[in-house]
């Protein structure tokens, strides 16, 4: 069976664009909110939608995304309700795969096993764990792919040909390309220097490979797109969202629409690069 | 845990994955994660290179002042009216604690490797003023991250840093104390990969660190076994350290893991009391995954890290180094804890029956000694690391004592 991650890449060559991957994090700033937006995504142009696992102490994260964790904390944001929502979004769209991005602890502490089994039943195509490289593959990665689950890992700028083919091994879905050495939301990277290393990547994976890390507009989405698979925009909308808030850090009737207004942007940027069409 | 047949040693860990029994590893990013596998080839090629070690020793004895004496405490010893006390004074090292054993090898290594920028983490500030003394020893540049809320207590060694020559960035992320000082200064590893040594002050983080930090810190309890040879002829009875990640207690215990005779104890910070606010990993947390090892950790139900509190801010973290970890689960040290107001009685007792102000963390180890040296036969030698001095908290103690 062909899976909802691979069906939707295989419709983006088809109409010769690249993916536009969007993140946002669960339960910012308060669940229902985060479910209307999760629902708004990909009716204004996301293509893979990413669900934050909020974390208290989120150390590859910069400071829109651990303030967007902290915010779903307090917010009482837990794994089990992270699952119920998407378990809500499924229940009305099919086909969109959904995510999820975190780090280990809450998952561990979940139970890994019932993790995999409740997240497959919610609906959750694939997981990125930050914290578990290869070497620690026993603990998530190796189960995840038994039940299911793509587990998908990132490559970096520091991620050498030597150290890539062990990155790739069990890696499924999509490989995600860090574009800087760097937190999220940080610098903007060097656009000719991203094409070379998904080139460089591509060398050793017929998987499709997707860049993130520093894109906030139209405009830089579209240059990732020129030589990426696909484009993960994060930190940008969660800072749009932030911004809609009102002094409480509650939502307000502008929230879903800015976050969407940005997505919208950000799906035309994508879709203004046009690439060789494949079946 | 299963039962399972004693190991027929403590001291061959970590397994070449980094993993103490089922704690330690490396939960890392994967930019982090060449970085580290770098670090695990450089430091083993030190270990083997008797130049390194050369160099070690004659810095500790010229820079640091080693070996640090190891003292009867005489008064305390009558005090207590059962076992023979002895100090091991770590905080008459250069710096004021036993984090320049720990820095000094780190640096030695971070100039192997060609590093020239050294970032690290500190609570209290020791680690921080050790690395900034060492960085300026070797004309190093040297950026230390720092909680906004320790940086408000710890005014002193903020500016002994500056002095030194090193940026102290106050982070306000988080809870704004020592593990968020931890995951920032992580998060410029990971930016700054080419240029810079991330030297962490305790015997935690993503192997090879614990190892690491453990083997250079070893260098405490090697001297404690021929120290208590001359003066006692035998080794001693009992080891007790305080442990907040654990690498003095590491230094003193690993040593001795292997003599079946001498009974171990740690002494973890119970803060306002184990039901209140506190930072005792081992006492009120439970296995979980944070700045990129397994061990035990304060949580809530979710996995979320949950604030520690001590009177010390250098036992104000929520975890524990992994090997620590380990050993409380295979059984071979015993972990007790002391609350703020034990540390605080045994801090004042040690200034007026000894001489020595001891640091708030040292505090917390002479405190479980007021308990265990009178159940103790006279002929009982007990070894109590004195980690640091406490110069650094007399305002926090004057502060509680209302002077």
């Amino acid at each position: 069976m062909t899976s909802r991650i691979e069906a939707r890449f295989a419709r983006c060559r088809a109409e010769g664009r690249a993916a536009l991957v969007t993140y946002v994090m669960a339960g910012d700033p308060d669940p229902e909110t985060s479910l209307a937006i999760l629902k708004e995504l990909p009716r204004a142009g996301a293509d893979i939608v990413e669900f934050g696992l909020p974390f208290t102490d989120p150390m590859a994260d910069g400071p829109a995304i651990q303030a967007a964790g902290l915010r779903a904390l307090k917010a009482g944001q837990t794994t089990a309700k992270t699952l119920e929502l998407v378990r809500r979004f499924r229940a009305e769209d099919a086909e969109t795969p959904v995510i999820l991005m975190g780090y280990f602890n809450p998952i561990y502490i979940y139970g890994a096993e019932r993790f995999l089994t409740d997240a497959k039943a919610a609906g959750v195509d694939g997981l990125i764990v930050v914290d578990l490289p290869p070497e620690e593959d026993d603990e998530l990665c190796l189960p995840a792919l038994k039940a299911g689950l793509a587990f998908i890992r990132l490559a970096t700028p520091t991620t050498d040909d030597r150290r890539l083919p062990a990155v790739l091994a069990n890696t499924a879905g999509f490989v995600y390309y860090v574009s800087i050495t760097g937190i999220t939301g940080a610098a903007t990277p060097d656009f000719g220097k991203v094409s070379e290393a998904v080139a460089r990547i591509k060398r050793h994976t017929p998987l499709p490979v997707v860049v993130g890390f520093g894109v906030k507009s139209g405009a830089h989405a579209a240059a990732i797109a020129e030589g990426a698979d696909g484009v993960v925009v994060g930190s940008a909308l969660v800072a749009t969202l932030k911004e809609t808030l009102d002094a409480e850090g509650r939502a307000t009737s502008g929230t879903v629409a800015a976050v969407a207004g940005l997505v919208r942007e950000l799906a035309e940027g994508v879709r203004s690069v046009k690439k060789a069409r494949a079946a | 845990m299963t039962a399972q047949a004693k190991p027929n040693t403590f001291r061959a860990g970590p397994d070449e994955r980094g993993h103490f029994g089922k704690f330690g590893g490396r939960f890392v990013a994967e930019t982090l994660m060449p970085l580290i596998l770098d670090l695990e080839k450089a430091y083993a090629e030190a270990k083997a290179d008797p130049a390194f070690k050369r160099e070690m020793d004659r810095h500790l004895k010229t820079f640091v002042g080693r070996p640090s004496p190891l003292y009867f405490a005489e008064r305390l010893t009558e005090h207590c009216g059962g076992a023979k006390i002895y100090f091991k004074r770590e905080e008459l090292n250069h710096t004021g604690a036993h984090k320049v054993n720990n820095v000094l090898g780190q640096i030695l290594l971070a100039r192997r490797m060609g590093k020239e920028r050294i970032i690290a983490e500190t609570g209290a500030g020791m680690h921080g003023v050790a690395t900034a003394t060492l960085c300026a020893r070797f004309g190093l540049k040297c950026i230390v991250y720092m909680g906004a809320v320790d940086v408000d207590r710890q005014s002193a060694n903020v500016f002994r840093m500056k002095m030194l020559g090193a940026e102290v960035v106050p982070v306000q992320s988080g809870t704004r104390t020592l593990k968020d000082a931890m995951n920032e200064a992580l998060r410029d590893w990971v930016t700054n990969v080419a240029d810079t040594f991330y030297c962490i002050g305790t015997v935690a983080g993503p192997h090879p660190y614990p190892m690491m930090v453990r083997d250079f810190q070893c260098v405490i309890g090697e001297e404690t076994r021929v120290q208590m040879q001359e003066a006692e002829g035998r080794l001693p009875d009992s080891l007790i350290a305080c442990i907040g990640g654990g690498s003095n207690a590491m230094g003193l215990f690993h040593p001795f893991l292997d003599d079946p005779s001498v009974e171990i104890y740690g002494v973890e910070a119970a803060g306002e009391g184990l039901t209140g606010l506190h930072a005792a990993s081992i006492a009120g947390g439970r296995p979980g995954v944070l700045h990129g090892n397994r061990t035990y950790l304060l949580m809530n139900d979710d996995g979320q890290i949950q604030d520690a509190h001590s009177i010390s801010a250098g036992l104000d973290y929520p975890g524990i180094g992994p090997e620590h970890a380990w050993l409380y689960e295979a059984g071979r040290v015993t972990f007790l804890s002391a609350t703020d107001e034990e540390a605080l009685h045994a801090f004042q007792l040690c200034s007026r029956l000894e001489g020595i102000i001891p640091a708030l963390e040292s505090a917390h180890a002479i405190a479980k000694v007021l308990e265990i040296a009178p159940q103790k036969p006279r002929d009982h030698l007990m070894v109590v690391n004195l980690s640091g001095r406490g110069d650094k908290d007399l305002p926090t103690v004057a502060k509680h004592l209302g002077a």
